[in-house]
């Protein structure tokens, strides 16, 4: 019975592909799940901006949307029809084309990197032995399609915005990509499905997820910055921050384009976080031996839903950064900190299971993660400022 | 000779020709993104998956991003004012219709050499690493050198002069 | 006709197209653009050598493909360097315009 309620989408996809004839049937059940995920992806990202709305607003002391339906959940449906009955206005010395493309591009790359989440045991669309390439090329693939709508639209802020946009993301893919590998390294497999299995091991009813030990601790903070980093969230959100640049890259967009926009947002952070947990916290994998009962599915969608409420939380406490601080912080801190991450995990495996590799490979990431912060702190020269103007 | 070849093969050409015909430089850079992405599924299509993926997480992701930044960087938006193709574009199209010539020649004229079909390989992402640590460390190792030199290179040719005035 | 030599008539169109590219258009990006072109060509080519080659499980086909594609992002990357420098001193990228050697 448990095992009946875990495969139930497995089950449920069987049976209705079991209709057609047997030469459809693997393009029959993957255009299925294609649907499940176009369909529930959009309708979990509509659910989230109620969230964030009356999370960001219960931070700040104030209430949020309530009056759309019971405690505004129906807010959605009154934003749904408002893009889509807007005026879609393209400027007259646009590039047309790729004005047009440019959202497209966006929200079908992010798409595509939502086939090789395990969403549940069995439940991946597509089991790639590279997924965890694909995910990352799919990622950046999309950050064309930034520069895309930032150059097509003939307006200095935008422009501004896309090149600050694209800047970020690229320096933050390269920590993403980091701290992505020293998983790797230790599965010994890019594939996402043997990751999480190489995680579902319990030794006293607790799980052998990688956020448990010293170095998958601080790659899923390294990751977890660079994800916010990657999906232009705050405290990372200069290129659409409101006070300075309108709203960046998409200024011109109005209407049913902007909300594709919005949508790609969500959705890429919906799937980083979903990376996020089957890299570091398990996947689908429960948190202690004695609740495997719980299907396995529910356990990846609260994970997921969890560290979306960290990303709204993260979004109302903490000031934005500047632009040379986050590229600093980039290049000078996080990266170097990821290599040390690499060698410390390489560590961790050659000294074999005792409890020495525990105090050595903390002691090592703590006073690195120390020196490194109060050095970088000492050299800060707050003297007059030395500007260098563009020729 | 399937249906997929076909397609893939006319979008790849496509988006080459458009990147060397068009007049707008960043619509030129974006078709090459196309024929990138077209040649990416080629790889994947001859069963080639770490090739296809790596084309598109590193032409796509990176050269094609650094070709539009340069773009940006030099105004190349602008169109110049003798047109985009250079006095001596005759010669250059004739070295490379005789160089298509050569070429497709000697494929046509050996083509019935050529394996009808071949089984399909089961290349794992295990292998590929360990032929990379195993066999072939030694071009790993170079090719990790020959990129730190190119980011310091790229970084010293690039950058502005130390006392703020450009020669 | 078979299959590889299929893709071999692509790859050879592909380099010529780039070849084509690289010595007609003005701008230096675009000739970069068409070596970019041929590279990716001569990718295409190895790794249909290597499918229907007869020993496929030596990865040799894959392996020079994967460093060729480092090696062309690398010289992407200084080639781009040096069209950015040529910017900033003559003030142009119009490579018709560029045929002295006095700097």
């Amino acid at each position: 019975m448990v095992e009946k309620l875990d495969q139930i989408f497995v089950l449920l996809q069987h049976w209705l592909v079991g209709y057609l004839p047997a030469g459809l049937q693997p393009l029959g059940g993957v255009v299925l799940g294609v649907v499940t995920i176009v369909l529930l992806f959009p309708a979990l990202f509509a659910l989230t901006t109620v969230f964030e709305r009356k999370g960001l607003a219960r931070i700040q002391n104030r209430l949020g949307p309530n009056r759309v339906g019971p405690f505004g959940l129906l807010q959605p449906i009154a934003d749904g029809i408002k893009s889509l009955t807007k005026e879609d206005i393209v400027p007259l010395s646009a590039d047309a084309a790729v004005h047009f493309l440019a959202p497209v591009v966006l929200v079908v790359t992010v798409f595509m990197g939502f086939a090789v989440i395990p969403m549940g045991r069995n439940m991946v669309l597509v089991d790639i032995d590279a997924g965890l390439l694909f995910y990352f090329a799919m990622g950046a693939s999309a950050e064309l399609s930034v520069f895309m709508a930032g150059w097509s639209s003939r307006n200095k802020y935008s422009l501004m915005g896309a090149m600050r946009a694209v800047a970020q993301m690229i320096s933050y893919e390269v920590v993403l990509l980091l701290s992505s590998v020293t998983v790797v390294m230790m599965t010994g497999s890019l594939s996402l499905t043997k990751i999480i299995e190489a995680q579902n091991h319990y030794s006293w009813g607790l799980p052998h997820w990688f956020i448990f030990t010293p170095w998958g601790l601080a790659g899923f903070v390294m990751y977890a910055i660079a994800a916010t980093a990657e999906t232009n969230r705050s405290p990372f959100d200069l290129p659409e921050g409101e006070s300075e640049l309108v709203a960046g890259y998409h200024t011109e967009y109005s209407g049913f384009k902007f909300a594709l926009f919005f949508l790609g947002e969500y959705l890429a952070m919906f799937s980083i976080s979903g990376l996020g947990t089957t890299l570091f916290l398990g996947g689908w994998s429960a948190p202690l031996a004695s609740l495997q009962w719980v299907p396995s599915w529910i356990w990846f969608f609260s994970k997921l839903m969890m560290s979306i409420f960290v990303f709204i939380w993260m979004r109302g406490t903490l000031p934005r950064l500047r632009q040379d601080q986050l590229m600093n912080f980039a290049w000078k801190f996080i990266l170097p900190m990821c290599m040390l991450n690499l060698m410390v995990a390489a560590l961790w495996h050659f000294m074999g299971g005792s409890w020495l590799r525990w105090v050595l490979c903390s002691a090592i990431l703590i006073v690195a993660y120390a020196g490194m912060g109060f050095g970088g702190l000492r050299k800060k020269q707050i003297g007059p400022r030395r500007y260098r103007y563009a020729e | 000779m399937s249906i997929v070849f076909y397609i893939l093969a006319t979008l790849t050409i496509a988006g080459a020709l458009a990147a060397v015909l068009l007049k707008n430089t960043v619509h030129c850079a974006l078709a090459l993104t196309v024929a990138f992405a077209g040649l990416a599924m080629l790889f994947l299509e001859l069963d080639a998956q770490f090739a296809g993926l790596a084309q598109i997480l590193v032409y796509i992701g990176a050269v094609a991003i650094l070709v539009v930044f340069a773009i940006l960087l030099t105004k190349g938006s602008e169109t110049p004012k003798d047109g985009v193709f250079s006095r001596t574009w005759l010669a250059g199209l004739a070295i490379a219709a005789a160089v298509f010539a050569v070429l497709g020649w000697a494929v046509i004229q050996t083509a019935n050499l050529l394996p009808n079909s071949a089984p399909t390989p089961t290349v794992t992402v295990q292998q590929i690493g360990q032929a990379l640590v195993g066999r072939y460390v030694l071009p790993l190792e170079i090719v990790a050198v020959l990129l730190t030199a190119a980011m310091i290179g790229a970084v010293i040719i690039a950058m502005h002069e130390k006392d703020g005035a450009p020669k | 006709m078979t299959p590889l030599a299929g893709y071999l008539l692509v790859a050879a169109l592909l380099f010529s197209i780039g070849l084509a590219g690289a010595l007609t258009r003005r701008n230096a990006i675009l000739v970069l653009i068409g070596i970019e072109l041929m590279l990716n060509a001569a990718n295409l080519n190895l790794i249909a050598f290597w499918r229907y080659g007869p020993h496929p499980e030596a990865l040799t086909g894959m392996m020079f493909a994967i460093f060729s594609i480092a090696v062309a992002a690398a010289e992407a990357a200084v080639g781009l360097g040096l069209v950015i420098q040529i910017h900033r001193h003559a003030k142009t990228t119009d490579l018709d315009q560029m045929n002295r050697m006095k700097g």
